[in-house]
């Protein structure tokens, strides 16, 4: 069963319209990565997935809520802990340690005992590399480890789909392998994941489908191999003739 | 030297006045500006209008005017009596209010957009998103205005020696016409000013090391 369905998609900023009509459909553990050129659409897509974008039109059903549909009363900060998400400048809260970055949303939102919640950051951050960190203020983290940080810090709220909005755009080159080696064991374990990436490495190597999009339209989807090796469409061909 | 010491312990008595209604009034004008900041920044736009208003009619109005409208204006009314002090520390608050209102309002929204959509990813609503992430960053920067604001409320508060408040001013006044020693006792005066708000520099410098963000 698909654990995300969105219908008939559209999204305008103003008089501009960035979603025109985006179907898609995510199945349960499946790893998704989106690409596509810049203004494309790719990230205002991922955020209508959460709403951090009201969408403008169709239809967008997550875990079994469908969050677009006003009738139903969806409490939207529900769902929200359901979907965990990563952003391209990590979003990191800078008065706080890595320790309470992670635990802020358990405690505060879960009521989970501060003890209890600390445990869980210290297996997160055992995950994703970085329990010699704990203590430390984001500030003094390099970018790489903040996005891990970010990546735990989602994970803490035991979210069963995680959203990745350029994870790695914002990096210096040397930290981007770090942080998808993190991706990619966070993909073998089972997380469904919807990865919007100029990676086009990670995106065939760790993704079971690549979406890619232009000018608010989904062009074209397959699995990695077909879609970068035998791509069909013309748009498609031309941007990963450039990106390849 | 011998007339400063006579005149003493009656500054030190207008001294405690005028802290007493600054303490007062700041923090009444704190949580009147953090609430106009909240609305100005709400997504209702009557409620934004409201407070635009305020702030507005605050800043373009002299301190001295608010202050009789208040003292003698509304009394005028006979709806309510307030008593000199009262009017007093209603004024300083609301008029720290309005600019107390700019400050945390420009804080706010100093803050990158990102933060809140971190905190509303995670499952935070909101108000739970400013109460933990954004209002605890935003005050941090917004300190160093707060203090200069602060300040500017304390030496508001000699102002309030004209409708009869015995504050540090006033007994300036009384003892410079008592002693005829204007010079000398007016020195005290300000010296006396000059280091509570070198105290409250201080503290103030003390608060913001303590919370720097790292």
């Amino acid at each position: 069963m698909s654990i995300i369905t969105v219908r008939n998609l559209r999204k305008s900023f103003g008089a501009v319209e960035v979603l025109k009509d985006i179907n898609a459909e995510v199945q349960e553990k499946e790893v998704i990565c989106v690409i596509g050129p810049s203004g494309s659409g790719k990230s205002t897509f991922l955020r209508c997935l959460n709403l951090l974008e009201e969408v403008t039109g169709g239809e967008v059903v997550v875990n079994g809520h469908n969050i677009t549909d006003p009738k139903q009363k969806i409490n939207i900060n529900k769902v929200r802990q359901e979907v965990g998400m990563v952003f391209q400048h990590f979003n990191l809260f800078p008065h706080k340690t890595v320790m309470e970055n992670i635990t802020l949303g358990p405690i505060k939102i879960r009521a989970t005992a501060k003890a209890e919640a600390e445990k869980l950051a210290l297996v997160l951050l055992d995950k994703v590399g970085l329990r010699e960190k704990a203590n430390s203020y984001p500030g003094e983290l390099s970018g790489g480890q903040k996005q891990r940080v970010a990546i735990a810090r989602a994970l803490a709220m035991n979210p069963k789909i995680m959203l990745f909005d350029e994870p790695t755009s914002a990096l210096d080159p040397e930290m981007v392998g770090d942080v998808l080696e993190v991706m990619k064991q966070l993909a073998k374990e089972g997380m469904t994941m919807i990865v919007v990436t100029h990676e086009m490495g990670f995106a065939r190597e760790v993704g079971d489908r690549v979406i890619f999009m232009d000018g608010g339209y989904i062009v074209e989807e397959n699995e990695p191999n077909q879609l970068f090796g035998n791509p069909q469409h013309e748009r498609t061909k031309s941007f990963l003739s450039k990106v390849l | 030297m011998d007339i400063i010491v006579a005149a003493l312990p009656m500054l030190v008595k207008g001294l405690q006045v005028t802290l007493y209604i600054f303490v007062i009034a700041i923090i009444l004008g704190f949580l009147i500006g953090l609430v106009v900041a909240l609305l100005r920044l709400a997504p209702l736009k009557i409620l934004n209008w409201i407070a635009k208003v305020y702030v507005d009619a605050i800043r373009g109005t002299p301190f001295i005017v608010q202050l009789f409208f208040i003292y003698f204006g509304v009394n005028s009314l006979n709806i309510i009596s307030l008593n000199s002090t009262t009017a007093g520390i209603i004024t300083v608050a609301i008029n720290a209010g309005a600019y107390f209102a700019e400050i945390i309002r420009a804080g706010i929204q100093s803050i990158d957009k990102g933060q809140t959509e971190a905190a509303r990813s995670i499952g935070f609503t909101g108000t739970q998103a400013m109460r933990y992430v954004v209002l605890p960053q935003a005050f941090r920067r917004m300190l160093p205005t707060i203090t200069n604001q602060s300040i500017i409320s304390l030496k508001d508060t000699s102002l309030l020696s004209v409708i009869g408040i015995a504050d540090l001013t006033q007994q300036g006044q009384i003892q410079a016409s008592a002693t005829f020693e204007a010079f000398k006792i007016w020195l005290v005066v300000g010296v006396i000013y000059f280091i509570i708000i070198y105290a409250i520099t201080l503290i103030a410098n003390f608060i913001e090391r303590r919370v720097q963000v790292r």
